[in-house]
């Protein structure tokens, strides 16, 4: 009994971290052809409210999904329009459509505060859901989770196993090499945003109509997500596969925070609510501080059994973003 | 600059500002709300009295400290988002320097001092936190300012219902308020306290003259500009960084110890109230120019005291005004762009 408990909340942790999964590939997707699209946190808030309010009003789930992806993508749209046509910044672009779009959430949302509305059934995969262990694990919730899977795998496959995906390396890495050799740069990237947009607009409704149903406006616990969805891009290392591993990472250790916490009485919830932020600087700072030059210092005056066995821990964590990053390019 | 330029700049201001209040005309009409009734009690909420004016003054003085202190932090091409989490930080330093002070036989005006001190302090620590992650550990300052401004709220939390709790049993209406000697002095009957809208005003200019007028303002913008250009010529760069940091961060610590010592005479959940990124939209506004800030800062305030009316008159959420201060930043940096392409030919 104990231990199908557990296996349950393990289970959990999938279904749960779908939406971050969507967020995050698409992500990486959009960064991987050079754009950094900062509004995350803001899209996750509009779709959930507005999936959630589509669904509720017209019944139908799917409308709700499309309206999200909808939403996601024209955010993304619109950095990549303003950043690629309009040479403004896309951190500064990013920025304000990420509290546009969460103010609109909270304005737009009010009359559907904690209205009842439709949720996302569970369908269990025939024949997988009888697998000992792994079907409880893995193949027991809901379609969004299963495409989540999918999601994952074929987003990995399509970055680093199709040609597309070499060219899509390429217009982040070197976009004047792939533009010599015939790419159009400028097309790919709007082509990237808007789908990796639409992808991170699925997480939003994921959210309101399967993981965490209903919009409940500020209280909802969504606001700061999509920050987190934004630094698990960055320890993935622009791979979706680590990226994740990242996902689940952090879905398991919030879940041990809900386990823990009552043998923890001392540690107001509230406390233990961000604890995913510290846990996010610290993070990046150890894939990041293996690029810090002092550390190189620091590591050759060490003895070397410790050096080699620290620089090899460092870059096993180190991630590299594509070389362009957040780099306009103007093909002369 | 041209005199046809400046006229097609100011063209395009203006219809940013038109296609912000179409937007937001919009926003309403979806939301089944009668958009010039809307319209109309924000101005009455913000300017309907002389009591309801000097409140937006109230709300200006963060701002405008906020948004100044960002300037800087902008000139040395920083983006300090944790400016949230400074605001927190000053005021959890006023209100832990009050509380030792209180039972002190020191005099109220010497408390308030070095209460505004810690304060300016705890906002200054909290962004070299930043700055370090920044420097030393390779953590953009966007990822780590936000990350920290989280810590800073559930700090504040804690504080509240932990160590700090009121006797008896600790609530989200914050700490014990402080006896009335340790106030800041208002103006009788209003909110409006001159020992906090002076300092606000004297933060602004000297951060005017700081940028425009001085050697270190310079160095800053080269900073801000080309940062291996400036290496290379010879700037400490990420001692300047650090310094913009640090300066950004005090003047955040400040608003947020006025918050404290002027406002609300205790600590509270929300004590930042979200003026660090409204500071950050000011600062994107003004773009660079510091004479800017205070009419921009002053029009934002005056539309988030104005729409404290919506919820009670119309059954509206409070956030428009932050649809309208976000969609009018975002239509004036899309016409920026317009106007440079068309400049470009």
């Amino acid at each position: 009994m104990e231990d199908l408990t557990l296996l349950l909340g393990f289970a959990g942790i999938f279904a749960f971290s779908a939406p971050l999964i969507f967020a995050v590939v698409g992500e990486t997707l959009i960064e991987r052809a050079g754009i950094v699209n900062l509004a995350v946190n803001g899209t996750i808030l509009l779709t959930a409210m507005a999936g959630f309010a589509v669904a509720a009003r017209t019944g139908s789930l799917v409308l709700g999904f499309l309206v999200g992806a909808l939403i996601g993508a024209a955010v993304a749209w619109l950095i990549a329009f303003s950043s690629i046509t309009l040479k403004q910044s896309q951190v500064a672009i990013g920025f304000v459509l990420t509290l546009l779009t969460r103010d609109l959430a909270y304005f737009l949302g009010n009359p559907y505060m904690g209205l009842a509305g439709p949720r996302l059934p569970s369908w269990h995969f025939p024949l997988l859901k009888d697998v000992p262990f792994l079907g409880i694990l893995f193949f027991q919730h809901d379609w969004m989770t299963y495409l989540s899977y999918l999601v994952i795998f074929l987003g990995w496959w399509w970055i680093f196993h199709t040609r597309p995906g070499l060219i899509l390396q390429g217009i982040g890495e070197r976009p004047a090499a792939a533009y010599a050799r015939g790419t159009d740069v400028n097309r790919l990237r709007y082509l990237y945003s808007v789908v990796g947009g639409a992808l991170i607009g699925l997480a939003g409704p994921t959210y309101s109509l399967s993981v965490k149903a209903g919009w409940k406006g500020t209280i909802s616990g969504l606001d700061g997500l999509g920050w987190i969805a934004l630094s698990i891009t960055i320890f993935g290392g622009w791979n979706p596969l680590r990226a994740a591993f990242g996902v689940y990472l952090f879905g398991f250790l919030q879940w041990l925070g809900l386990v823990l916490q009552p043998r923890l009485p001392g540690i107001p919830s509230q406390v233990l609510q961000v604890a995913p932020f510290p846990l996010m600087i610290l993070t990046l700072l150890l894939v990041n501080i293996g690029n810090a030059e002092w550390v190189e210092r620091t590591l050759a005056a060490l003895p070397d059994r410790w050096r080699h066995f620290l620089k090899r821990l460092l870059r096993a964590l180190r991630a590299n973003p594509p070389a362009s990053l957040g780099v306009p390019f103007e093909p002369e | 600059m041209k005199r046809e330029q400046i006229g097609l700049s100011l063209g395009l201001r203006l219809l940013a500002i038109l296609l912000a209040l179409l937007f937001t005309v919009m926003v309403l009409l979806l939301s089944g709300a009668p958009p010039l009734e809307a319209f109309r009690q924000i101005v009455l909420g913000a300017f309907g009295s002389y009591k309801r004016f000097t409140d937006v003054l109230v709300s200006w003085v963060p701002l405008l400290l906020v948004s100044s202190g960002l300037l800087i932090t902008f000139t040395a091409g920083l983006w300090n988002i944790g400016i949230e989490g400074q605001i927190t930080l000053g005021a959890i330093a006023t209100t832990w320097a009050l509380r030792l002070l209180q039972d002190s036989t020191l005099p109220p005006a010497l408390s308030l001092l070095l209460a505004t001190l810690a304060g300016m302090l705890g906002g200054a620590i909290w962004a070299l936190l930043a700055g370090a992650l920044k420097t030393f550990g390779g953590v953009n300052e966007i990822f780590g300012g936000l990350g920290l401004n989280f810590v800073a709220t559930a700090l504040t939390l804690w504080l509240i219902f932990g160590p700090w709790k009121r006797p008896g049993i600790g609530s989200m209406s914050g700490t014990e308020p402080f006896p009335q000697a340790l106030w800041l002095p208002v103006l009788p009957g209003l909110r409006l306290s001159l020992w906090a809208l002076v300092p606000g005003l004297l933060a602004w200019g000297m951060v005017f003259l700081l940028l425009s007028n001085t050697y270190f303002g310079l160095r800053l913008k080269a900073v801000g500009k080309n940062l291996r250009a400036a290496y290379l010529l010879g700037v400490p760069t990420w001692q300047h960084m650090m310094l913009a940091f640090l300066l950004c961060g005090a003047l955040g610590g400040l608003a947020g110890s006025f918050q404290v010592t002027a406002v609300y005479h205790r600590l509270i959940p929300a004590i930042s109230s979200g003026y660090g990124y409204l500071g950050l939209l000011v600062a994107m506004l003004v773009n660079f120019q510091t004479l800017w800030v205070a009419p921009v800062a002053f029009f934002f305030a005056a539309l988030n005291l104005g729409s404290i009316q919506l919820p009670i008159v119309l059954k509206l959420d409070s956030s428009l005004s932050g649809v309208i201060q976000g969609v009018l930043v975002l239509f004036v940096l899309l016409l920026d762009g317009v106007r440079r392409r068309m400049e470009r030919g």
